[in-house]
C-alpha cells in the first residue's frame, strides 16, 4: 500500500490518512487535552470566586471568553493535525459552527432558566427560582394575548404587500423607458432604518397638524384625521409603514422570479390569445410560485420580528392596538425591568413562532408538490 | 370575413395597448411618489423655519426660502461647521459607531458565512448523526430567532463578560444575526462554480485552501460583494439590540433618532436634519449599489 503513487490513488480517504503519523496525532490529542484543561479551569477558578469558596479569580467572566476563544482555534489546529486534510476541510465550516454554538446555545438555555426566576431589576431582593409562576401570569395577561391577537393581523397584512409588490414587479417587467430608475426609486425605502421611517411618515407626515398626509386626508374630506388615536385606524397607520418599507424586498424577488420566466412561455401565451388576465393566472403565477412562496415566508418571518416602528412611533397604543409582541417585550424590560416575566414571555413567543413556521413550511412544500 | 373583423379590431387593440401602457406609467409614477415624497419631504424639511413647517409649504424657493436653522442645530450649517459643537460630535461619535458596527459584522460574518457556505456546497461533513443538509437548516433556522428571545440572556451575559455597552458585543450579535442571510446566499454563489476548475487545481498539487483561496474566491468575489452590502444595509438599520445592549459608548444613529423622536419639544427642522443625515449613507447605497443589493437579496431565493 505503501507504494502507491499519489496519482493512482486520489480517493479523500487514501490521501488524508497518508502523512499522518502517530506522533502526529498524538501531539493533536494533547493539544485538545491542554486546551480543554484550560478553559474548564479557567471556568472553575471564576465559579469559585463567584460562589465564594476561593478568594483570588478574575474581575468579570471575560477571561472565560478568551479561554473559549484559545479552545476553538486549538480545536481548528488539531483537526489539521489529526485527521490531515480532512481536518483542513473541517477548518471550513467550525469556525461558523463554533460562532452560532457559542452565541446561541448559552443565550438560549440561560434563557430558559432566567424565564424561571421572578427577577426585577428595580427591585433591590434580586432574583430568585419561582417556577412556573411566570408561566402561570402569562396565561392571564391580556396584554400579552392581545399583542399576539395583534401579530395575526400584521402577518395577515403581508399578503396585502405581497399583492401591490406582485403589481409592481409585473409593471416593471413590462416594456418601458426609464426601469432603472423606476426600479432605484422603489428599492430606496427598503434600505431606510425603520426608525428613521417611524420619524419621517409616523411622526411627521402624518402629524396632525402640520402633516403634509393630515392636509391630504383633510382635502379628500376627513375633517379630523388622526392617524393614531382609534385602535383600527392606528393599526393600519403602523402597518402602511411597514409595507413602505417592506414592499421593495417582495418586489424584488418577484421581479427576479418574473425574469427568469422563459420568453418563449410568454410568447406562447400571447399567441394562444390569452387575455392578460388568463395569462397571469394560467401560466405566470403557477411558473412564479415559488419565488412567491420564498419571498412570502421570509416576509412573514421578518413581521413576527415587528417592533421597531411600533416602539418609536405609538408605543403600543392606543390601548395596545398596535403592539407587535415584540415592541409589548421591550416595554416590559424597559419600562418596568421585569427580566424575568419579559424572558418567559419571549420563550413562549419563540416556541410559538417554531410551530408556526414549521408548518408554514410544511403547507408550503404541499403546495409546491400539488403545482409541480 | 374574418380578414376584415381582424382589420377592424386592430386599431382597437393598439388603442388598448397603448391605454395600457399610459395607465401603467400613471401607476409607477404614482408608486414613485410614494417611494419617494417622504424622502423629499425629509430633506426639505430640514431647510424649513417654524413658519414653513405650520403653513405646510412644500417646494423650496417656490413657497419658502430654504434655511439653514436644522443643520444649524447639528453643528453642520455652513456657519457652524468650523465651530465647536456638542451635537455635532455627538452625532458624529454616533455616525462612527455605526460604521464601525455594520462594516465590522458584514465583514465578520462574510469571513466565517462565505467558510461554511463553501464547506457545505463541496464535502460532505458528518457530526454525530448530522449531515451537510442538517447543519445547512442548523444555520439557516437561526432566521427565525426573533431578537426578543436573545436580548435580555445578551444583556445578562454581557454584563458578566464586560462586553455591555462595548463595540465588539454589538459586533458579534450582528454577525450572529446576518449569518443565515450570508450563507444562504454565498450557499447558492460557491454552487453556481463548476467543480472542475478546483479539481484541476487539486491535479496540480493545491491544497483545499489554496484552491479556494486562489480559484474559488476571486470568482465568488461578486457574490461576497452583494451579501457584504446587504449585512451593512441590515446592520446599518438595526435598532432593538443597538436600543437594549448599549448605554453611552456604542450607541449607534438609529439609538440616537429614537431618542430624539421621543421628545416632545424638538423642533421638525432638527429632527429632519438628523434623520436625513442617518439615512444618507443608505440612501446612496441604495442609488449607486442598486444591481448589488438586488443580486443579494435575489441569490438563493431564485432558481
Amino acid at each position: 500500500m505503501s507504494d502507491v503513487g499519489p496519482v493512482v490513488d486520489d480517493s479523500p480517504i487514501g490521501s488524508a490518512m497518508r502523512g499522518v503519523s502517530p506522533a502526529r496525532k498524538r501531539a493533536g490529542r494533547w493539544l485538545i487535552a491542554a486546551a480543554s484543561v484550560i478553559l474548564l479551569a479557567t471556568v472553575l477558578i471564576q465559579l469559585l470566586f463567584v460562589t465564594g469558596v476561593t478568594e483570588t479569580g478574575f474581575e468579570n467572566w471575560r477571561p472565560v471568553v478568551y479561554a473559549w476563544l484559545l479552545w476553538s482555534v486549538s480545536i481548528g489546529a488539531a483537526q489539521v493535525i489529526i485527521r490531515g486534510e480532512r481536518g483542513q476541510r473541517a477548518l471550513f465550516i467550525l469556525p461558523a459552527v463554533l460562532f452560532t454554538v457559542a452565541m446561541v446555545i448559552f443565550p438560549t438555555l440561560s434563557g430558559f432558566y432566567i424565564a424561571l426566576t421572578d427577577w426585577n431589576l428595580s427591585q433591590l431582593e434580586g432574583r430568585h427560582f419561582n417556577g412556573l409562576d411566570n408561566l402561570k401570569s402569562l396565561f392571564h395577561d391580556a396584554y400579552f394575548w392581545n399583542a399576539l391577537g395583534n401579530m395575526v393581523y400584521y402577518v395577515l397584512a403581508v399578503l396585502v404587500q405581497y399583492a401591490i409588490a406582485f403589481s409592481l414587479a409585473l409593471m416593471l417587467n413590462t416594456d418601458i423607458r426609464a426601469r432603472k430608475f423606476f426600479r432605484v426609486a422603489f428599492l430606496l425605502p427598503f434600505m431606510l432604518s425603520p426608525v428613521a421611517v417611524s420619524w419621517m411618515v409616523g411622526k411627521s407626515m402624518m402629524e396632525f397638524r402640520f402633516g403634509p398626509l393630515a392636509g391630504l386626508a383633510r382635502h379628500l374630506g376627513w375633517d379630523s384625521p388622526s392617524f393614531f388615536t382609534t385602535p383600527m385606524i392606528a393599526r393600519g397607520s403602523v402597518m402602511a409603514m411597514d409595507a413602505w418599507v417592506s414592499i421593495p424586498f417582495v418586489m424584488v424577488l418577484l421581479l427576479a422570479g418574473l425574469q427568469a420566466l422563459p420568453g418563449e412561455v410568454m410568447e406562447a401565451a400571447k399567441v394562444d390569445g390569452a387575455s392578460p388576465w388568463q395569462s397571469f393566472w394560467k401560466i405566470v403565477f403557477p411558473l412564479t410560485l415559488p419565488v412567491s412562496v420564498t419571498a412570502l415566508i421570509l416576509r412573514i418571518i421578518f413581521e413576527l420580528k415587528l417592533a421597531d416602528i411600533v416602539i418609536t412611533v405609538t408605543d403600543g397604543g392606543p390601548g395596545g392596538a398596535t403592539d407587535t409582541v415584540s415592541s409589548f417585550i421591550f416595554r416590559e424590560y424597559r419600562e418596568r425591568s421585569n427580566v424575568g416575566y419579559g424572558t418567559m414571555l419571549a420563550q413562549f413567543y419563540f416556541i410559538l413562532i417554531i410551530v408556526f413556521v414549521t408548518l408554514l413550511l410544511a403547507g408550503a412544500s404541499r403546495l409546491m408538490k400539488r403545482y409541480s | 370575413m374574418t380578414s376584415h373583423a381582424h382589420a377592424q379590431s386592430r386599431p382597437m387593440r393598439r388603442l388598448k395597448k397603448h391605454g395600457g401602457r399610459t395607465l401603467i406609467y400613471i401607476a409607477l409614477l404614482f408608486w414613485t411618489v410614494v417611494s419617494l415624497f417622504p424622502i423629499y419631504w425629509t430633506v426639505t424639511t430640514s431647510f424649513k423655519a417654524a413658519v414653513d413647517v405650520t403653513q405646510g409649504h412644500i417646494v423650496p424657493w417656490y413657497d419658502y426660502t430654504p434655511k439653514w436653522l436644522g443643520w444649524r442645530s447639528l453643528g453642520l450649517s455652513p456657519d457652524t461647521i468650523w465651530a465647536d459643537s456638542t451635537v455635532r460630535n455627538e452625532f458624529l461619535f454616533r455616525f462612527q459607531n455605526s460604521v464601525i458596527l455594520s462594516v465590522g459584522a458584514a465583514f465578520l460574518g462574510i469571513t466565517i458565512g462565505s467558510l461554511a457556505a463553501y464547506g457545505l456546497t463541496r464535502f460532505e461533513y458528518r457530526f454525530g448523526p448530522w449531515r451537510n443538509k442538517d447543519i445547512s437548516s442548523f444555520f439557516l433556522s437561526q432566521l427565525i430567532l426573533p431578537p426578543v428571545v436573545l436580548a435580555m440572556p445578551f444583556l445578562v451575559l454581557y454584563k458578566q463578560v464586560a462586553l455591555f455597552d462595548t463595540r465588539i458585543g454589538l459586533i458579534l450579535i450582528y454577525t450572529l444575526s446576518v449569518l443565515p442571510i450570508i450563507i444562504w446566499i454565498m450557499r447558492d454563489q460557491f454552487a453556481a462554480i463548476p467543480h472542475e476548475l478546483e479539481q484541476a487545481a487539486f491535479i496540480d498539487g493545491c491544497s483545499v485552501w489554496g484552491s479556494f483561496l486562489r480559484i474559488v474566491l476571486p470568482i465568488a468575489l461578486p457574490g461576497m460583494a452583494a451579501a457584504f452590502i446587504l449585512s451593512v444595509v441590515i446592520c446599518w438599520n438595526e435598532y432593538f439590540f443597538a436600543a437594549l445592549l448599549s448605554s453611552t459608548s456604542a450607541k449607534t444613529l438609529p439609538v440616537m433618532v429614537a431618542s430624539q423622536t421621543g421628545s416632545q419639544g424638538i423642533n421638525w427642522w432638527s429632527m429632519a436634519a438628523l434623520s436625513t443625515a442617518a439615512i444618507a449613507p443608505l440612501a446612496l447605497i441604495g442609488i449607486f449599489m442598486e444591481r448589488w443589493i438586488v443580486k443579494g437579496l435575489t441569490a438563493g431565493a431564485v432558481k
